[in-house]
């Protein structure tokens, strides 16, 4: 076909893509509606994969516009085109190896004059943009008012104005999409210092790239090591010439080469948005900034946290989630109808006693390990999510972090850190994946001890709260015990683990409502993410008990802990949830559920037992992406440690609820 | 009129005893000259100090000028230390032979630079000069770090200070650049500011950074 020989898609071929969809890429800052965006414009088939080597998740899904095929990209958010963090690598990653047909650059109209500096980056790059200005509506309630056939004229793209939370200009955009066509644009000038440094290195490249040579010599003289690596390859014998012209200017330019640049990108940006960007005469304070100012400060902020806390968390996750949904689930769905019929299948088919128990027995793989899975843990952790999400959309942990980066940096963490933390309460398998997103490796590791540690995550949570609240007290005792731990092992360890903390900084979104599309498929994405992982998991769980059961393995180990539980006070039965808390610490609260129904512990017991089953050995999955993430050292040194410090705080809690008889 | 080094130290001297130490005069031995030292014939010339028998005393002039040296003198101690990062006794060295330089005119620009210090690196008072009192009735504070703005104030960002790259270009890729206006909204627990129409909190540390013209 002669598209493929056309000049300015000739690489697009070069990737072996399949031809048929052509690729549209959103790209643009983080909290400008991208997402939004994506929604509204690819269908339900939506993928969302880490991109390859990373932990960065990106989506993909497709689209039909005006009759063609075309594959939609949501890049991660990006402010720069020299990228810094892993994020903005892999935004850049896919402009680069992807070479996407259209490049959609979203950004928020209220602050056009800070964002126009990565449109005029694309342009640079010669990369086929529409600029997507969003955000209109919020941006003509605050009174702004912008010239978008003035930019679109000067810019020499299309520019598109949008309010895509409020479907405005979705199908400019899609008609943009479907008749683009590379065309001429606006040519930036530097100045005449910078422009000659920059062509004296893009006239020795040579070879064919993605980006724009003056594109890829303002990446090189910025040191971008990626970029450098690229050139590289593809120059072979040219190379030394070019890092050599490379290292001589960056020399003579060394003082300020970054702040230059920035500031030349500023005027030309100035000029742009002269007579198109037009400020009101008095700023409008609009509500979301008035709710965001009462979550900032200190004396209406951790008020509002509390509120937020106890409705969100105690009353939706615990009172809701895992008090009606999981009566409802497990208790009529699983016990009084599911059970009793599969029991009756099962039995009626298989007329073998060890292999009708492995699916219907005591700890069978339909009775337990299913019915946990999803009479237990799915209603908890999906409410969780739910609120999590709407936590998310709404820009409230930017404005928690804030908050509480004092109170984190006395344990060796910043504000930034809230985010796994508080994702922690959710899954803390995932909260220690995303513990990535930290700066220093000082730092994701004391949030990996935390999380293994002290953050029960809120299937365990759910199980914790329900059983504790049939004991007064207990759940108070509980709750100041992982607390006091929390503070003194940060504390500690902030002091024992070398290095320095890193400096807090952070965009801070505007507050909005949630869009409920987007709450869902978020909600959605993890959840179907959680339940691949644990599902398995508690099958495997399930097997192995049924194995453990039948060989007599099982009472050995129960035998062989018993010494430990009765040095903490506890009946030997407990042991039982703690092998299975191996499994998945939830899984072992399940089970402390059961002993409890059965009327097995007292009070006391029950808070030792639940405090130690707490901060135990995480369970296989958040130990494996330990592994994963920190490595076998790591990972080794923090579950003895946390495995000790469970048992011997359990046994001085117990020590002190004798003595003191508070329970 | 330029002094020589030494009648310069000399009445640096004088100065540091009377007026600071409540002294009413100083031994010649104190400054370690005998009578019939140049500098000291130099000075008694200017008719800065007359001397009495043993003792040296200010003429008015002489302290007027005594002022100004150990202003010249303490300013170039700040130069050192806050400037050029010199530190302990070759900072001291430093600048006894820099203060010297810092004739009329020039200790004005040092100070203005300086932003009007009050105080030398030990803790002593650096006697104010005329701009500094000209500063003071504009209200004009100079260029501060975003640390001694209040909440609710506003100005313009003079420069980024940080021996990290990366978070210079971050910051920049932010918004935060020279010329562009700031105001702080709120500085506990956290400084929280705005440019444009967006909002950053930041920490103290970083906040000590960024510095701002009010």
């Amino acid at each position: 076909m002669d598209v493929f020989k056309k000049k300015n898609s000739c690489h697009s071929s070069a990737n072996g893509s399949t031809g048929a969809a052509r690729k549209v890429a959103l790209v643009g800052n983080p909290n400008v509606g991208k997402s939004v965006l994506f929604n509204a414009l690819t269908g339900a088939y939506v993928t969302v994969s880490n991109y390859p080597g990373t932990s960065v998740e990106v989506s993909r899904g497709s689209a039909t516009i005006d009759g063609g095929e075309y594959e939609i990209i949501d890049t991660p958010g990006m402010y720069s085109l020299l990228p810094i963090t892993e994020e903005e690598r892999v935004a850049r990653e896919i402009l680069l190896n992807e070479s996407p047909d259209v490049v959609l650059h979203v950004l928020d109209a209220r602050n056009l004059e800070r964002m126009l500096t990565m449109t005029l980056q694309l342009i640079d790059a010669q990369l086929p943009v529409i600029l997507v200005v969003n955000i209109m509506d919020e941006a003509e309630r605050m009174g702004l008012s912008i010239d978008l056939e003035l930019l679109r004229e000067k810019l020499g793209i299309p520019v598109i104005g949008a309010a895509t939370a409020k479907k405005r200009g979705l199908d400019e955009i899609r008609r943009a999409i479907a008749s683009y066509r590379k065309g001429s644009h606006a040519v930036f000038g530097y100045s005449r210092r910078l422009e000659a440094d920059i062509d004296s290195v893009a006239s020795l490249i040579r070879g064919e790239y993605p980006l724009a040579k003056k594109s890829l010599a303002l990446l090189l003289l910025q040191r971008d090591e990626e970029v450098t690596a690229l050139v590289e390859q593809r120059e072979g014998e040219g190379f030394p010439q070019i890092r050599e012209r490379v290292k001589e200017k960056s020399f003579e330019r060394r003082e300020s080469f970054h702040l230059d640049l920035s500031m030349e990108r500023k005027g030309i940006v100035k000029g742009l948005l002269d007579g198109v960007f037009n400020l009101p005469d008095k700023r409008v304070v609009t509500a979301s900034e008035r709710l965001s100012r009462l979550a900032v400060r200190p004396a209406t902020g951790v008020p509002l946290l509390l509120v937020v806390l106890y409705f969100g968390l105690y009353k939706f996750v615990g009172d809701f989630g895992a008090g009606t949904l999981v009566d409802f689930l497990e208790g009529k769905l699983f016990e009084e109808m599911f059970n009793p019929w599969i029991s009756g299948v099962v039995k009626g088919v298989v007329p073998w006693v060890a292999i009708q128990e492995l699916f219907v027995g005591e700890y069978g793989v339909l009775t337990l390990g299913l019915r946990y899975a999803v009479g237990i843990i799915l209603p908890i952790v999906a409410t969780f999510f739910l609120f999590f999400s709407i936590l998310e959309d709404s820009g409230y942990f930017p404005r928690l972090a804030l908050l509480v980066d004092r109170i984190f940096k006395k344990i060796g963490l910043t504000g930034r850190a809230v985010i796994p933390m508080v994702l922690g309460f959710g899954c803390d398998t995932m909260a220690t994946m995303v513990t990535r997103t930290l700066e220093t490796v000082r730092e994701r590791v004391l949030a990996t001890l935390l999380l293994a540690l002290a953050i029960p995550c809120s299937a365990q949570l759910g199980v914790i709260l329900s059983l504790l609240s049939r004991a007064p007290g207990a759940l108070l005792v509980w709750s100041l015990c992982l607390l006091l731990i929390f503070l003194v092992v940060g504390f500690a360890a902030a002091r024992l683990v070398p290095g320095e903390t890193p400096m807090f900084y952070m965009e801070l979104p505007p507050m909005r409502l949630p869009q409920l599309s987007n709450v869902f498929t978020k909600t959605y994405t993890r959840m179907q993410w959680y339940f691949m992982e644990i599902l398995p998991l508690f099958i495997l769980a399930s097997v192995l008990l049924w194995i453990g059961k039948l060989t007599n393995f099982f009472e050995t180990a129960v035998e062989t802990m018993s010494p430990a539980m009765a040095a903490i006070g506890l009946p030997k039965e407990v042991a039982v949830a703690f092998i299975f808390g191996f499994f998945r610490r939830d899984y072992g609260a399940a089970g402390l559920y059961d002993l409890q129904t059965n009327g097995l512990l007292d009070p006391r017991q029950l808070t030792v037992a639940a405090v130690t089953l707490t901060l135990f050995i995480p369970c296989v999955a958040q130990f494996l992406v330990m592994k994963k993430e920190r490595g076998w050292r790591v990972a080794i040194m923090i579950g003895l440690f946390v495995s000790l410090l469970a048992f011997a705080s359990g046994w001085l809690l117990n020590q002190f609820l004798l003595v003191t008889g508070i329970l | 009129m330029k002094l020589s080094d030494k009648a310069e130290e000399i009445l640096e001297s004088m100065w540091i005893a009377i007026e600071e130490e409540g002294k009413g005069f100083v031994d010649l031995e104190d400054v370690g000259v005998t009578v019939d030292d140049e500098a000291l014939k130099e000075l008694i010339g200017h008719a800065f100090v007359e001397l009495k028998g043993e003792r040296i005393h200010f003429r008015p002039e002489g302290r007027v000028e005594g002022e100004k040296t150990i202003r010249r003198h303490r300013l170039a101690e700040r130069l050192m230390m806050d400037v050029l990062n010199i530190r302990g006794d070759s900072a001291e060295i430093k600048a006894c032979q820099f203060e010297h330089l810092l004739n009329e005119g020039v200790d004005t620009k040092v100070c203005t630079m300086l932003n009007h210090p009050t105080t030398c690196p030990h803790g002593k008072r650096i006697p104010p000069g005329e701009c500094c009192e000209e500063a003071r009735r504009s209200g004009d504070l100079g260029v501060v770090p975003l640390t001694e703005l209040r909440a609710g104030e506003e100005g313009e960002i003079a420069y980024i200070q940080t021996e990290d790259s990366k978070k210079m270009q971050k910051l920049m890729a932010m918004g935060v650049l020279p010329g562009n206006r700031i105001n702080l909204t709120q500085s506990f627990p956290s400084y929280i500011f705005r440019v444009g129409f967006s909002e950053f909190a930041i920490d103290t540390a970083m906040a000590k950074e960024i510095f701002v013209r009010k």
